[in-house]
């Protein structure tokens, strides 16, 4: 006897099954991966540095290294040689990349973006044939070995430039034009329009261009040891002769947690923290 | 004699001569546009995006220099001016108000660059005149009062970020009148807004307008924006004025099927003014008020509230309703005359199926002059892969449909994809160039095919003849360019060459 088969219900199917699958994989799932890696490299070793700063070789409690610090006249100098390189180095990078990221955004053709490579391209060379090049045409104008904190400063606006003119000319480009026009059309020449409007309004692509080369021109002994014939003295330098040739690791974590402070403090006064609020910051200016 | 000078200049505040902006790329965005504006006048630049109206306004503020022409400010040209020596102002499509400064300090922007001349007196009597800014006291109270025209009292402090979009638009035109421009240009202002803040906003702008009594320079895709608040319209297509008047001419005297199409909703069929006063459209004669050459081809256009309807019979055309939309205060009903279809509003609605019959005043019926270029038909396929207009039948290329296709021995088309089409009775848009089509006696033999009909005009166009041929039927017309003389009321056959036929479908066809 042949049965017939015969639907008696019809209703929408929406792909119920997967509910259960749903249920047990959450979203927030994908973000463990990312936690595991900031726990064992970022939490982790900065918890090893914090550990090192306030113990002594024999592993016992103190704050001796930092009394030591602060009370070495050689190592307060470092820091604040560190800072002045810094502060110069960073300057002469602005006062470089603001007229250069300025003209490249003014550039109409498709042509700009060319230029904008060319100022970009050095970023993506290798770092050390860059500063081996620089050394030998400073030592072609005979400069090398004689003037040595400027050499270091030469060395460090030349590498560093790149990460000056990219968030400046970023910033520039994405202005809203009519902004400048808004001020030319209510009285503004071309300089009034430039200090009241261009440049106020660039400023979180100043601030972030000043990160890049100040944070890391600070401790960028690299540079010094190539350009300033190791004679301009870094807190990145000490630093590194701490873990190394004088195995004093409580002694650099110590430096390290110094400059991690000044760093944050740094950040805290740009603002680097919250970017929303930047573009009302350029009353300042 | 200067006094002579700046009262007549003083009517026309602007004055476009031959403004022309053409594009790096080669595109001209405004084409040798003449205008002039009146003082203290609204005028509204109307057209659709690209037309260039944005442009032309552009280069009044001096954001764009104009490629030849000049611009008149008081009868002085200012081409040459930048934006910030000249005494308009403008109000941005986004507002373009400074992130960095708050409310105040947007609507000061201007106020603080501003210079005057002060003119002093010594205790002696002697005077000397100095450049001086204005003070601070002065720009408070100025700001004061441009906000509170705009309605935003109390929102000095407010960073202009934390504004809604109608209160930003608001900071935008205190911004721009507070400077007491002698023109306010406005690039779409209320475009960002929603339908409401707009309307209410349109008001607003029209009632400040009046207060301000200054020029305002207005430019819209909108028309019902521009038909609120407008003086003058001026329409523009294609870089080109298409038509400048108040909104009541422009609506109601369009001056071509654009502005026609443009402004509201119309109707616009082709016709052929039959006599005086009397128009041919919709296969039927109707009387009309304005006056063209007898046999000229027309554009009518009638507004779809100036259709009425009434019971079969009754009125001057009858048709049959194919559908009907109620739309709040109305219904849009679409009535179908022949081939034609007639959109119709009106209170009382009629249902679909309904034989009715319609009627158009004269004074309704707009009528532009149109460009004639080619004979317009429509026609349909026959089985034999001729095609069937203007009361004749023709030989034709029905491979032109389907690019790349082609005819098989039954007759059947085949596509480019080989896909087999028939094309029975298929409906298509003919066209016929004016100089494709030959005239014969019909004495002589005659061929299969064409059409046969009467010379019912003849103008002679210089070098050659123009001739329309009425048929007897339905009386279609046939315009063609010739050089042989031939006689009013001429009895004569239409012939076409079957590559001189250019065939488009008129929808899709069915597969």
């Amino acid at each position: 006897m042949a049965s017939s088969v015969k639907a008696v219900a019809r209703e929408n199917y929406a792909g119920n099954e997967k509910k259960t699958f749903r249920a047990l994989f959450k979203r927030s799932y994908l973000a463990i991966p990312y936690g595991l890696f900031l726990a064992l490299f970022v939490v982790f070793p900065l918890f090893l540095i914090v550990y090192y700063a306030f113990t002594d070789k024999s592993g016992g409690f103190t704050f001796n290294n930092f009394v030591a610090f602060f009370s070495s006249s050689t190592y307060v100098s470092n820091l604040l040689i560190s800072i002045g390189i810094a502060c110069v180095t960073t300057a002469v990078c602005l006062l470089i990349a603001y007229p250069v990221a300025y003209i490249l955004s003014r550039f109409k053709s498709a042509r700009s973006y060319i230029f904008v490579l060319l100022f970009i391209a050095p970023m993506w060379i290798n770092f050390v044939l860059r500063a081996y090049a620089l050394r030998e045409i400073l030592n072609l104008f005979g400069l090398l070995g004689k003037t040595n904190f400027l050499n270091t400063v030469i060395g460090m606006v030349y590498d560093f430039l790149p990460f000056m003119i990219l968030p400046i000319y970023t910033t520039l480009i994405k202005m809203d034009k009519s902004l400048e026009e808004a001020s030319a059309d209510l009285g503004g020449n071309g300089a009034v329009t430039f200090f009241k409007v261009t440049l106020p309004l660039s400023v979180p692509g100043i601030v972030s261009g000043a990160m890049m080369v100040f944070l890391p021109s600070m401790s960028c002994y690299v540079i010094t040891d190539t350009f300033g014939n190791s004679k301009v003295p870094l807190i990145g330098k000490l630093i590194e002769s701490m873990f190394g040739t004088n195995a004093n690791w409580n002694m650099g974590s110590a430096l390290a947690i110094v400059m991690l402070i000044i760093m944050f403090i740094t950040m805290l006064l740009t603002g680097g923290f919250k970017g929303e609020k930047e573009t009302t910051r350029g009353n300042a200016l | 004699m200067e006094e002579q000078l700046t009262c007549k200049e003083s009517e026309n505040i602007i004055e476009l001569v031959d403004l022309t902006r053409v594009f790096e790329d080669g595109m001209v965005a405004v084409d040798k546009v003449n205008l002039k504006v009146k003082k203290g006048e609204f005028v509204t630049f109307l057209g659709p995006s690209g037309c260039g109206k944005t442009t032309t306004l552009r280069m009044i503020a001096g954001f764009d220099k104009p490629t030849s022409g000049k611009i008149l400010l008081n009868g002085q040209d200012i081409s040459g001016l930048p934006p910030h020596k000249r005494p308009v102002n403008t109000v941005f499509q986004r507002y373009a108000l400074f992130p960095h400064l708050n409310v105040a300090d947007n609507v000061a922007f201007g106020l603080k660059l501003k210079k005057i001349k002060v003119t002093y007196e010594r205790s002696d009597g002697s005077r000397f005149t100095k450049v001086e800014k204005l003070s601070k006291a002065e720009i408070a109270e100025k700001v004061n009062k441009a906000l509170k025209i705009v309605d935003l009292e109390g929102f000095e402090k407010r960073s202009v970020s934390t504004l809604s979009g109608g209160q930003q638009q608001r900071v935008a035109i205190a911004r721009a009148i507070v400077n007491e421009p002698q023109i306010l240009l406005l690039d779409e202002p209320l475009g960002a807004l929603d339908l409401k803040m707009r309307k209410d906003m349109q008001l607003e702008l029209k009632e400040m307008h009046k207060k301000l009594g200054i020029t305002f320079i207005y430019v819209t895709h909108d028309q019902e924006e521009a038909l609120t608040m407008s003086d003058t319209i001026v329409v523009m297509k294609d870089g080109e004025i298409q038509q400048e008047g108040t909104p009541l001419d422009i609506y109601n005297e369009p001056a071509n099927s654009f502005v026609a199409d443009f402004i509201g909703d119309s109707n616009i069929f082709s016709g052929t003014m039959t006599g005086k006063l009397k128009v041919r459209f919709l296969n039927k004669t109707f009387e009309c008020v304005d006056d063209f050459a007898k046999n000229e081809k027309v554009d009518v256009v009638v507004r779809p509230e100036d259709v009425f309807l009434m019971d079969e019979g009754k009125g001057q055309v009858d048709g049959k309703i194919v559908s009907s939309i109620f739309k709040g205060v109305h219904y849009e009903m679409v009535c179908k005359i022949g081939k034609t279809e007639v959109v119709v509003q009106d209170t009382k609605e009629r249902k679909v199926g309904d034989k009715v019959s319609i009627y158009i005043r004269p004074e309704d019926i707009h009528i532009m002059a149109k460009e004639f270029t080619a004979n317009k038909y429509e026609g349909y396929i026959t089985k034999k892969n001729t095609v069937v207009f203007g009361d004749g039948e023709f030989a034709c290329d029905v491979t032109q449909l389907y690019p790349g296709s082609f005819l098989d021995e039954e007759g059947y088309l085949i596509t480019a994809e080989g896909e087999k089409i028939d094309l029975t009775d298929v409906d298509v848009e003919v066209e016929v160039g004016l100089k494709d089509i030959d005239l014969n006696d019909v004495d002589t033999l005659e061929e299969e095919g064409g059409a046969v009909g009467n010379i019912v005009s003849i103008i002679y166009k210089g070098d050659h003849y123009q001739v329309i041929v009425r048929t007897d039927e339905n009386e279609e017309d046939y315009v063609c360019d010739t050089e042989y003389t031939w006689n009013e009321n001429d009895r004569v056959s239409v012939s076409i060459k079957p590559e001189a036929i250019r065939l488009k479908l008129k929808e899709e066809v069915k597969r």
